[in-house]
């Protein structure tokens, strides 16, 4: 191809540069997907402990980003020393294995999200929700009362699983596929997975885990706070000699 | 002239558009071209120095920089150059020099800690900031609690004990706050006469002879508000249950109130609705240093037991 024909046709100048521009993406992200150490391996027992969302806690987590939480809020803990005092242990890749999309990020108004599950009650996260000042004077965190009065939508839960199970979740639907998340996560963790017992998981745990203080019904507010409550929660760090994770990088 | 010297020295590309426009073939700037290589010879240093290309399942791992770092039981480990490993190694520098004072703490009894100077002052100012990390969101900032939610840590009173082992426990296990509601079990008459005996238990002027009847239903079967309130009202730290005679209130909000049907109502409310409140437990989020820290810290706050 001429140097010539190249530099006096735009549109054929664009698709070259846009080729050769991708590469330098490509080569970086590609490799992530071929090596074995990306995704740590979190076993305890040989199970695995990172687990997808519960019915429940995956309608919070759509509610945590249709309410764009992540404007303020990262999940992600970078290993320095500041944060592991703040907020925890640093986030592992495998910790976000099954968030799409993940909920990492580099800007944090709020404060890192990462590690929150068990740090508070339910009752606070639920009056700060309704009224973050009144918990937290200094805070500039909007009111979102609306998530105490608004009863959950979940009849569309099987569907937002199979949505998540096209790319890659586990979630299962064949006794097959039943069978193998038993293998990969015990039995416990499975049942909360298969897609056929979606609405019922869905229902049982905002009714058991009383997560808005309130049993009569199921609203927004339960989904959130039970997928607040689960973040960061799925590792036991006891379980883990200090420098394993350092061998998967 | 000087122009046409200039053309005739440098070359152009060759190529003319709309009949005249050519470009010139400038040779590159020399600083530029070795900048150029430079960067070159950095890729290459550092192919070899750090974790660079993919191979097959795997990658290389750098050469020659090492890091090396004793975890915290003590084990050395060396690890090829990555950013874990030196948030370990960087870890492990902070551990090192917090060591003697964290050690004298940990071989320390509370009492020591507490008049010991340089122990206490290191001990608090490494508590002030786990305070503010794990406690403040709900006790707030200067330990003074929520009226109503959250216990005020700097009173002197104790829902769970004050003394050094019983606030370690608590934060190390969490706690339970409960009290049943008795909106079914008790008429609004009784729950009012009750209302009316625990504020009489603190000094406040009220109806004696409506006190009467609520201690009655307090240290009777019908209420039996004793079994954790105790008969006398002074409450029992094993259970959690409020001392009701030291005129300190932690979910009713009795001195806010203006008059005493305000009293009245709040602690209505409470007898009424019950009582569900949670601390979380820190044992697995804290270490045991931390939590020795907080305890010696939130003990000194309220002039513990």
């Amino acid at each position: 191809m001429k140097h010539e024909s190249i530099e006096t046709n735009s549109g054929l100048l664009i698709v070259l540069t846009l080729i050769v521009i991708s590469i330098g993406g490509l080569v970086e992200i590609v490799p992530l997907y071929f090596i074995d150490d990306t995704v740590e391996t979190v076993k305890v027992d040989g199970v695995d402990t990172i687990r997808p969302y519960t019915p429940l806690e995956l309608r919070g987590r759509d509610i945590y980003q249709r309410e764009g939480c992540y404007t303020c809020h990262s999940q992600m803990i970078r290993p320095f020393r500041d944060e592991a005092l703040r907020y925890g242990h640093y986030s592992l890749a495998a910790e976000s294995q099954f968030d799409h999309p993940f909920q990492w990020g580099s800007k944090r108004t709020g404060p890192d999200l990462a590690r929150v599950g068990g740090k508070y009650s339910n009752d606070w996260h639920v009056r700060h929700l309704v009224a973050p000042r009144s918990m937290v004077p200094e805070s500039i965190m909007p009111n979102y009362p609306w998530l105490l009065d608004t009863p959950l939508r979940y009849k569309d839960i099987e569907n937002r699983m199979r949505a998540l199970k096209m790319v890659g979740v586990p979630y299962s639907e064949t006794e097959a596929e039943y069978n193998a998340n038993v293998e990969r996560f015990g039995k416990e963790v499975a049942d909360m997975l298969d897609i056929n017992y979606a609405t019922e998981n869905l229902v049982k745990q905002a009714q058991t885990g009383n997560y808005d203080l309130d049993n009569t019904d199921i609203t927004e507010m339960d989904a959130l706070v039970a997928y607040l409550q689960v973040l960061g929660t799925m590792v036991d760090f006891k379980q883990f000699d200090e420098g394993y994770f350092a061998t998967f990088r | 002239m000087s122009e046409e010297t200039q053309k005739q020295a440098v070359q152009t590309t060759g190529h003319a558009w709309d009949g005249d426009l050519q470009e010139f073939n400038n040779p590159l700037p020399r600083w530029w071209l070795w900048g150029f290589y430079a960067t070159v010879v950095f890729a290459v240093i550092y192919w070899v120095l750090y974790p660079a290309w993919p191979v097959g399942k795997g990658y290389t791992t750098g050469a020659f920089n090492d890091i090396e770092f004793t975890t915290a039981d003590g084990r050395e480990v060396v690890s090829h150059w990555n950013t874990r490993a030196l948030f370990y190694k960087e870890m492990e520098e902070a551990r090192t020099l917090q060591k003697p004072y964290l050690d004298q703490l940990k071989a320390a009894s509370y009492r020591e800690i507490a008049v010991d100077r340089d122990k206490s002052a290191f001990a608090y100012s490494m508590a002030k900031v786990l305070f503010a990390d794990n406690c403040a969101a709900c006790h707030q900032a200067g330990g003074a609690g929520i009226i109503g939610q959250y216990p005020n840590l700097a009173d002197d009173s104790w829902l769970w004990g004050g003394t050094y082992a019983r606030i370690e426990e608590t934060i190390r296990k969490g706690r339970h706050g409960f009290m049943p509601d008795f909106a079914d079990s008790l008429t609004p008459q009784q729950i009012d006469d009750v209302a009316t005996y625990v504020l009489s238990l603190s000094g406040i002027e009220v109806d004696a002879e409506q006190a009467a009847r609520g201690k009655a239903i307090f240290t009777g079967p019908e209420g039996g508000c004793f079994a954790c309130h105790t008969r006398e009202g002074t409450g029992m730290a094993a259970l959690g249950s409020a001392n009701l005679t030291d005129s300190i209130w932690t979910i009713a909000d009795v001195n806010g109130a203006e008059d005493l049907a305000g009293k009245k109502a709040a602690v209505r409310a409470v007898i009424a609705n019950g009582v569900k409140r949670e601390m979380p437990a820190w044992e697995n989020r804290l270490n045991d240093t931390e939590i020795r820290i907080l305890t010696f810290y939130v003990h000194q706050l309220g002039g513990g037991q």
